[in-house]
């Protein structure tokens, strides 16, 4: 069993990821589930969200407390959030960062990788809402979830422009990520 | 269709396919998504329902009550402080018999206020006169919804469906859902006994000295222990029709060879069958008894079943303040008397608010009654926050 730690703020799409990844192993043919970390909801608050991805259906209702990957949406939340907590020694930590991954200095000896994804989001969608790229990344890096699945998860759930705009920020973090 | 959705949408999609005449509910959080949805098919058009926006849950519960007694089918869900608003009302339906089904999206009870899950809200009015059915996952969740109506329609007792808020209702998963026909075939249309209708002057539930209430309340009782029958052969009527095991009385998982039972309900039963399997491998043998139906309450079937197991323990989201373990004080009565002596049933209370309820906790529980029975404790408490002065 695969597991996967989000974390975020309010408004970053947090849980619209975990969602959207569980949807894209159901299309692989895979068993999934994917919950928050329910807080208050508002914006701007520490925000948690987890994915679970496995051959056969996934029982356990526990908090993803050892993460085999992290995704982190905001950088700023090292200083308040314990977001390392539990990381897989071999595992694999994404951060939304401009900064190349050595420059970040984490006490970690996962593998780190960076995606300056808000840019990107600002760039292609025009809202910081850096989700679609953080995805983008994480299945090129990964290849756990096939990026054909994704596109057809978003564009499910955002119709139309928004969707169209998500699916090529995330073909755009596919790609850089991809060409490292 | 077997699709990766939230367990709301999936309870939503099925409570549309029993295609109700009336819907009424006020939102609260975590059963929101739920109503939510349900607003949405019955404003495409896809479910032709009446749906009842009120101001509060005492409103919502009086309207599937009213809606109810004229002969419609009927739904409702809610929440905590949202069930405790209708708990009136509660007591009312099952008093005049009407066959509501209600969603209990279980979340904890003000004060402090917490929005997340245990289930100190369904115990609440667990005396009601409702059947109460707990789900483990989401597609338990959507058929108990289905097997609900039949029950509920063929007993004339309102059925409650608890689910545990946030961690069923908000976690996406595979549900299959099933087509309209084979709900359509599975549940006929719902016939009224008796129909309040102006035409037909005539009153429910409206008026019992003491000569003739004593005799409502046994009759109800009665009707709860008969509707043991009815819900068995609901869901064998269900795993006939829709190929698969759901709801029912108690489902069992390793018990037969098992030194330590665990009795549980809802859906921490995921996390404790995982920790089975890990045990197993390690070569201890434990095993779990899972409620399904917690009223009526199968006292016979888990007595018949745990009679050989003298290392029993209870692990239960609730708790009756100034006593105890509820579910641990259903499951000692359980046994008869004499035979107390030997077993040990110990009593653990977790996951009160919300707090996550980890693989750890559960070893530590286990190892723990491997030593020595347990009166009761709170699984995962936090001693630092608490203070001399505030025992």
């Amino acid at each position: 069993m695969i597991e996967i730690r989000i974390h975020g703020r309010g408004g970053q799409g947090n849980v619209a990821a975990a969602e959207l990844l569980s949807i894209a192993a159901f299309k692989d043919g895979k068993f999934a589930q994917a919950f928050p970390f329910f807080g208050a909801e508002r914006i701007g608050a520490p925000v948690q969200a987890f994915v679970r991805i496995d051959d056969k259906r996934v029982r356990t209702r526990e908090d993803v407390l050892h993460p085999d990957y992290l995704i982190i949406q905001d950088y700023s939340l090292i200083e308040m959030v314990p977001i390392l907590d539990g990381l897989k020694p071999e595992g694999l930590l994404l951060v939304n960062s401009e900064k190349p991954p050595e420059d970040l200095k984490l006490k970690t000896t996962a593998i780190v990788e960076t995606i300056p994804a808000t840019e990107i989001a600002l760039e292609i969608i025009g809202r910081p809402i850096p989700n679609a790229v953080m995805i983008g990344a994480f299945c090129s890096i990964t290849g756990l979830v096939s990026l054909e699945a994704v596109q057809e998860a978003i564009m499910a759930r955002f119709p139309g422009k928004v969707g169209e705009n998500n699916v090529a920020a995330l073909e755009r973090a596919h790609e850089i990520m991809h060409k490292r | 269709m077997l699709k990766q959705i939230e367990g709301s949408q999936a309870v939503a999609d099925v409570v549309a396919l029993c295609r109700p005449n009336v819907i009424s509910a006020y939102p609260i959080t975590p059963q929101t998504h739920i109503v939510e949805d349900l607003s949405v098919i019955v404003g495409q058009g896809k479910l032709d329902a009446e749906f009842v926006n009120v101001e509060s849950e005492f409103s919502a519960a009086s309207v599937v009550l009213g809606a109810s007694a004229a002969g419609a089918r009927t739904y409702t869900a809610t929440s905590s402080q949202g069930l405790l608003l209708m708990a009136e009302v509660i007591y009312c339906i099952s008093g005049m018999r009407l066959p509501i089904v209600l969603t209990c999206a279980n979340r904890a009870i003000s004060a402090p206020l917490s929005i997340w899950n245990d289930q100190q809200d369904s115990m609440a009015v667990r005396d009601a006169g409702w059947i109460q059915l707990f789900a483990e996952d989401n597609q338990e969740a959507a058929d108990l919804h289905i097997q609900a109506y039949k029950i509920a329609e063929q007993t004339f007792l309102p059925v409650m469906v608890c689910m545990d808020g946030f961690i069923l209702t908000h976690a996406f998963e595979p549900v299959d859902i099933p087509e309209q026909k084979q709900v359509d075939d599975f549940l006929p249309p719902f016939k009224p006994r008796h129909i309040v209708d102006p035409r037909w002057p005539r009153g429910i539930g409206l008026y019992a000295d003491p000569r003739f209430y004593m005799e409502t309340r046994y009759i109800l009782h009665r009707a709860m222990e008969k509707s043991e029958k009815t819900i068995k052969e609901v869901s064998a009527d269900f795993a006939k029709t829709f190929g698969r095991d759901s709801g029912g009385f108690i489902k069992t998982y390793k018990l037969k060879e098992a030194d330590v039972a665990i009795v549980s309900m809802g859906s921490v039963v995921g996390t404790i069958k995982d920790l089975i399997d890990q045990l197993e491998e390690e070569g201890k043998k434990v095993g779990l008894l899972q409620i399904c139906s917690y009223r009526p309450f199968p006292r016979q079937e888990i007595y018949n079943i745990l009679k050989d197991k003298m290392n029993i323990v209870v692990l239960e989201k609730c708790i009756s303040l100034g006593r105890g373990g509820i579910l641990a004080s259903d499951i000692r009565w359980s046994f008869p008397r004499a035979e107390k002596k030997d077993r040990n049933i110990s009593s653990f209370i977790a996951g009160l608010g919300g707090r996550n309820i980890t693989s750890d906790d559960l070893r530590y529980m286990v190892e723990r009654v491997e030593k020595e029975p347990v009166e009761l404790e709170f699984l995962g408490l936090k001693k630092e926050l608490i203070s001399d002065k505030d025992l």
